[in-house]
C-alpha cells in the first residue's frame, strides 16, 4: 500500500473541492475473471484506538428478494466486527447497491451527520471490499481532523480496490 | 440371530460406548464442526459434522453419537436439529439460525461405566446409577465404577454476539468464556474460564490443537493451565478452526465408590484479522 501525502502544493487539485466538504474518490478495478460479482464495500472512520467508529457508506446487494444480500455482509469481516454486526440493513443514508467497475465518488458535508460527530484528533478512513467468489482487501488512510489546509491523501489497493483519494477541505 | 451377528452387535455397542467417552490423552478426539460460526442476514442455517477421529478435522474413525445432542438459542429456547443423518465416519445435522445472537450446540454425555471380574472373567457394564446394585452381581470382584460427564460444544453467532447461552449449569467441567467464542481473531489474546461443578477449575490443563493436521508434520498443539481463578489465555497464531479439550478425574462422583471423569471439548473458529 502506497501512501502519498501532498498538502499546500496541491491547492490546484484541492481547490476544486467545495469548502467544508470531504470527498472520497474510489476506483473499482475491472477484473478479468470467469465469474464476476460487484464487490461489497464498506467505508468507515475510526480513531487511533478503534474506540470510536463512524460509518460512512456500505455497498451491498440490496436488490435480492427478502434482503438476502445481507448474508454476505460478514465477508467484510473487519467492518462486521467493528460495527456491521450492530447495525440493521438496509440503513437509511448508509447502505446502497453495489457499484460496477470504474470511478465512484462519495461526498460528505463536514457540518452534517456523520462527520459533525468527529471530535478533533487523528483518524483513519477504512475501506474494506469483499467480492463473492473473489478476494477481500482492506485499505487505511490516516488523517487529521479537522483539516487545517486542503489535503489530498492517496492510497492504492492491490486487488479488489483501485486508487483511492481522500480529499479534505477546511 | 446367530452367534456371529450377536457378537458383532455386542462389538458395535462397545464401540459406540467408547466413542461417547470424553477424549483423554490416549483416546481419539471428539468434535462438532459447524459449517460457519459467524453469520449475517436474517435467517441462516449451519450444518454440523459430528465425529470421533485422530486427526482434526477429518472423518476417519467413527461418527459421534448424537443421542444427547441439544441446541440452545439466544432467547433461551431449545432448537430441534434437522436433517439428522448417520454416516460411516460422521453424523450430520442442520440447525436453523433464526434469531440474532449466539447459539450453543452441545452433546452432553452422562453415564456410568464399570469393570469387574466374575468367575475369573473381566466384565464390562454400562448403565444408569440405579441399576448398579441389580446389574453387578454381589460376588463380583475388582469392581471399578466410573461416572462420566462429557461435554462437547460449539458456538454459532448471527449478528451481534450474546451471552445468554454461555451460563454454566454447575455440573461437570464447563467453559465460561471471558472472550466471546465467536469473537476470536488471529494475533489477539483470548481468555476463558473453566469451571468444575460450578467452581473455578484451578490448575486444570488444556490442550489446544489447530485443525488441518493432515497437511503438516507437527501437531502444533498449545498447552495452557488455569490459574487460581480458573482462567487461561491463548494468543491465536493463525486463523482457522481449533479444538480445545480438558479433562479431569476425581472422586467427586455422587455415586458411592465411583470415580468421576469430567471432560470438556469445544471447536472454535479463529478469524483472520
Amino acid at each position: 500500500m502506497r501512501l502519498l501525502i501532498s498538502t499546500a502544493l496541491t491547492t490546484l487539485v484541492a481547490g476544486s473541492a467545495v469548502a467544508g466538504e470531504t470527498v472520497i474518490d474510489i476506483d473499482i478495478p475491472r477484473l478479468t475473471v470467469v465469474e464476476y460479482h460487484k464487490p461489497y464495500v464498506a467505508f468507515w472512520l475510526e480513531n487511533a484506538d478503534g474506540s470510536k467508529v463512524v460509518n460512512l457508506a456500505v455497498w451491498y446487494d440490496t436488490k435480492l428478494k427478502d434482503n438476502e444480500g445481507t448474508k454476505w455482509l460478514k465477508d467484510m469481516r473487519q467492518w462486521w466486527r467493528r460495527t456491521g454486526r450492530e447495525l440493521t440493513m438496509p440503513a437509511d443514508g448508509l447502505s446502497s447497491p453495489t457499484r460496477p467497475p470504474g470511478p465512484h465518488q462519495l461526498a460528505f458535508d463536514s457540518k452534517s451527520t456523520p462527520l459533525k460527530e468527529l471530535l478533533p484528533g487523528n483518524y483513519q478512513l477504512v475501506i474494506e471490499a469483499a467480492r463473492e467468489v473473489g478476494g477481500r482487501e482492506l485499505l487505511r488512510v490516516p488523517f487529521e481532523w479537522p483539516p487545517k489546509a486542503p489535503v489530498d491523501l492517496e492510497v492504492k489497493g492491490e486487488n479488489e480496490i483501485g486508487a483511492v483519494t481522500l480529499k479534505l477541505t477546511p | 440371530m446367530n452367534q456371529t451377528s450377536k457378537r458383532y452387535l455386542k462389538l458395535v455397542l462397545v464401540v459406540s460406548a467408547v466413542s461417547m467417552l470424553p477424549a483423554s490423552a490416549y483416546a481419539h478426539r471428539t468434535w462438532l464442526l459447524p459449517s460457519a460460526t459467524v453469520l449475517s442476514g436474517k435467517e441462516q442455517w449451519v450444518t454440523v459434522d459430528a465425529a470421533v477421529s485422530n486427526d482434526l478435522f477429518y472423518f476417519e474413525h467413527n461418527p459421534l453419537q448424537l443421542d444427547n445432542l441439544s441446541v440452545a438459542a439466544p432467547d433461551g429456547s431449545s432448537v430441534a436439529p434437522e436433517n439428522m443423518a448417520k454416516g460411516k465416519y460422521r453424523n450430520t445435522f442442520d440447525v436453523k439460525i433464526g434469531q440474532p445472537g449466539t447459539y450453543k450446540i452441545m452433546v452432553l454425555n452422562q453415564g456410568m461405566f464399570a469393570n469387574y471380574k466374575l468367575d475369573g472373567q473381566t466384565k464390562r457394564w454400562r448403565g444408569k446409577p440405579e441399576q448398579i446394585k441389580t446389574d453387578i452381581p454381589a460376588n463380583a470382584t475388582d469392581v471399578k465404577i466410573s461416572e462420566v460427564q462429557g461435554r462437547i460444544e460449539t458456538f454459532v453467532t448471527s449478528g451481534k454476539p450474546t451471552d445468554s447461552v454461555l451460563k454454566p449449569t454447575g455440573v461437570g467441567l464447563e467453559m465460561v468464556p471471558v472472550t466471546h467464542p465467536n469473537n476470536l481473531i488471529a494475533g489477539e489474546k483470548a481468555t476463558f474460564r473453566l469451571l468444575l461443578d460450578g467452581q473455578p477449575a484451578v490448575g486444570q490443563s488444556i490442550e489446544i490443537v489447530p485443525g488441518g493436521i493432515r497437511y503438516r508434520d507437527k501437531l502444533n498443539d498449545m498447552k495452557a493451565t488455569t490459574n487460581e481463578s480458573g482462567t487461561f489465555s491463548v494468543t491465536w497464531p493463525a486463523p482457522g478452526m481449533y479444538w480445545m479439550n480438558s479433562s479431569v478425574q476425581d472422586n467427586k462422583s455422587k455415586i458411592e465408590n465411583a470415580t468421576r471423569r469430567a471432560g470438556y471439548t469445544t471447536t472454535i473458529e479463529v478469524l483472520a484479522p
